[in-house]
């Protein structure tokens, strides 16, 4: 075999390989969308069926019983509203810790994952009894402040490690010309950091978006995103899968066609750093 | 027009605004949390009757499933949040929180006719004779099979077989080469799933969960007999991974046609009798539960009931949701527009007394003489202290039967033996009774 042909060869069964594990990957939600098109019979039977005639009377059950439109709306307010607050946090934060690094910036940062590997459980008997105390229960103040502080680890995390790696010789350059800390960040930082930035907020935005134990437990009716929308369609005692399926696709459309179009920011956001 | 015309309708035209937007706000909101089970369904689509009945009142609807429901009204209503005005909750729920004032007494007066609710069911809503919450449906446990499958074998099902007969059948109807196994029941671990109908079992198998003074008895020769009864039935002649099996996968099974029999709740009769859900909707026939050495507990009883809590701030708008919807207008009102096959049955005896209802309901005798025939109060042979068939109505229970309910799921997948199950659950048992102050 000649260089080339091998060269060709692992094209091939690289492709290959990458190509098995996205079908892997997506099979679940082909399959989704599939039984959201079935009746409840053909979505139950044995043998699975491949080839049926689709319909959309789930889509029409599921519009007939909930308010897509309300609970998307819940879903995009607190997604982006949350992801805006966090950044508004986080990019001060990081840009501090990236270029005036103190003593205990490590622990600071260690300690901020380290609220990541608190069981959600673990703390929600004192934030429900607070949100009720406040008056925040079934608001979607309540999911924002929430969700921010729930994200804000990983946001801070990726923006300090991206902005690290920003020569510091731009900012002593900036600061030479006389930018104050608030230039520095608004003329200089931002504008070098709009990838990270905006791939960051996406990754942020689709974390929110798929979020269900708090937007269970902290809402009833007026806040309820689409995550809650879901979780009314499974049943204890009768068949719901392709209704299921259907609320499914549902909720996860808008975010799905938000990825692809914004697929290029995400992939590079959650690359940098690994090559240098 | 002129000016004065023009502003004239104007003012008409935001005083009427106006006028609408009052009354609208100082229109009642009720927040109800529920399943997403058929019958409850069909009421959010009566919804707008109601509110055109009263047009003070009105409804917002929170659709859960099962598990978060119960985590989001017992947080509601143990913290006092007032999130909800009413909450569907079962027959476990509702003395244990009346008991402890957490529920609001349902106003039964007047037109109500609460003596028509059947007495079992009012009985397990009631603490000390107060019903805290109104049965919406109810449901026992019945012997569902198929009757082309069991006369092809040559036997016979009738009421209150034992179960060495049930076995007999199973053996008889079982062939997996065709993709048909004799027998479907729970095996998915949880108090309200596998222990529901292995406490039906135990029951009759002349068991109790707790003495005379709350000691587990798990550990009993009637636990073991009837477990490994169980085991031996579903592993020999049951579907295979029958222990991740609920009542919707038994359900999809048996609608597909490759059950014999399935034992489980009456409200599966509804659907397995209905061509659009069941490729065998016209072969299946029903009997009262199996027994073995004693009839008593031999089948469950069950109600989804509306239950108004006390922190909530409109009792009086919640008291007129769930009188209405668990009064006999209602289901009239469902028969008429729906069909009588579609009621919520299993709570008010006219419901059974209905020649339209009789009719349509193939399974109407058997369901009704199922949901008769279990009595909370008394359903073990040996005396015990507690209220419930298949289940214990104390705190402590949902934790105590979730882990028997894993052990004896693990028996059933072979990780563990009937014995090792039983001493585990015992153990864990004893360990939760003696914490909890029982002795």
């Amino acid at each position: 075999m000649t260089l080339n042909q091998q060269r060709k060869l692992k094209t091939i069964l690289t492709g290959l390989f990458a190509w098995t594990i996205a079908l892997v990957l997506f099979f679940p939600i082909f399959w989704m969308f599939i039984t959201s098109f079935k009746t409840e019979l053909q979505a139950i039977s044995i043998p699975p069926t491949l080839f049926f005639e689709p319909n959309l009377d789930n889509f029409r059950v599921v519009q007939e019983r909930s308010d897509y439109i309300q609970h998307a709306w819940n879903s995009v307010v607190t997604s982006f509203g949350s992801t805006i607050l966090a950044l508004i946090i986080a990019i001060p934060a990081a840009y501090s810790m990236a270029f005036f690094p103190g003593k205990r910036t490590k622990d600071i940062l260690l300690w901020m994952l380290s609220t990541k590997m608190l069981p959600a459980v673990g703390v929600l008997v004192p934030i429900y009894i607070l949100c009720r105390d406040y008056g925040l229960l079934d608001t979607k103040t309540a999911l924002v402040i929430i969700f921010t502080l729930m994200n804000l680890p990983i946001i801070v995390w990726m923006l300090f490690s991206y902005f690290k790696d920003l020569p510091k010789e731009i900012l002593e350059a900036a600061r030479m010309d006389g930018a104050t800390p608030w230039d520095e960040v608004v003329k200089v930082v931002l504008p070098l950091s709009v990838g990270a930035i905006s791939s960051t907020a996406l990754l942020s935005i689709v974390l929110c978006w798929n979020e269900a134990f708090w937007s269970l437990n902290l809402t009833a009716s007026d806040a309820a995103p689409l995550t809650a929308m879901i979780a009314s369609y499974s049943s204890p005692e009768g068949l719901f899968w392709a209704k299921l399926s259907a609320a499914s696709t549902l909720a996860c459309a808008p975010i799905v066609i938000f990825g692809w179009f914004c697929q290029k920011q995400l992939v590079q956001g959650l690359t940098f750093g690994a090559v240098k | 027009m002129t000016r004065i015309s023009k502003t004239t309708l104007a003012c008409a035209v935001s005083m009427t605004a106006a006028i609408s937007a009052t009354s609208a706000f100082s229109a009642t909101q009720i927040t109800v949390a529920t399943v997403n089970n058929g019958h409850m369904i069909e009421m959010q689509k009566f919804t707008p009757e109601f509110e055109k009945a009263h047009p003070d009142i009105k409804v917002k609807w929170v659709t859960l499933e099962e598990g978060v429901l119960r985590q989001n009204v017992t947080q509601d209503i143990a913290n006092k949040s007032g999130l909800y005005d009413v909450m569907t909750i079962g027959m476990y729920e509702a003395p244990i929180w009346g008991e402890r004032g957490w529920l609001e007494p349902i106003d039964t007066s007047g037109s109500y006719d609460v003596q028509d609710i059947l007495p079992s069911i009012r009985g397990g809503l009631s603490y000390d004779g107060t019903m805290y919450a109104a049965p919406f449906y109810g449901e026992s446990s019945m012997v569902m099979y198929r009757k082309d499958l069991v006369k092809a074998a040559g036997m016979e099902i009738n009421d209150r077989d034992s179960w060495e007969h049930i076995r007999n059948v199973a053996a008889a109807v079982n062939d997996p080469s065709k993709g048909i196994y004799g027998i479907c029941l729970r095996g998915k671990a949880g108090w309200g799933d596998n222990m529901a109908l292995m406490t039906t079992m135990a029951n009759s198998f002349g068991a109790r969960w707790f003495d005379e003074n709350w000691k587990p008895q798990l550990e009993s020769a009637e636990w073991k007999n009837a477990v490994s009864f169980y085991v031996d039935l579903l592993t020999k002649y049951g579907p295979p991974g029958s222990s991740s099996n609920s009542f919707n996968e038994s359900l999809a099974l048996f609608n597909e046609g490759k059950c014999g029999m399935w034992i489980d709740a009456t409200i599966a009769a509804s659907f397995v009798t209905d061509p659009k859900q069941s490729k065998v909707a016209d072969q299946v026939g029903f009997a009262q539960s199996p027994i073995s050495v004693t009839e008593k507990g031999a089948n469950w009883l069950w109600a989804w009931s509306l239950g108004i809590p006390a922190a909530t701030k409109n009792v009086e708008a919640a008291q007129t949701f769930v009188r209405w919807a668990t009064s006999k207008e209602y289901i009239n009102l469902v028969g008429n527009k729906n069909g009588w096959a579609a009621v919520p049955t299993g709570t008010r005896a006219s419901t059974y007394a209905n020649p339209k209802f009789q009719e349509a309901a193939v399974f109407a005798d058997a369901e009704l003489k199922a949901i008769n025939s279990a009595n909370p109060s008394d359903s073990t042979l040996k005396p015990s202290p507690y209220v419930g068939v298949q289940f214990a109505a104390i705190p402590e229970f949902q934790a105590i039967g979730t882990t028997a309910g894993q052990m004896v799921s693990g028996a059933l997948a072979g990780s563990l033996t009937v014995d090792q199950a039983l001493k585990s659950a015992n153990t864990s048992a004893d360990r939760q009774m003696r914490q909890a102050g029982y002795y």
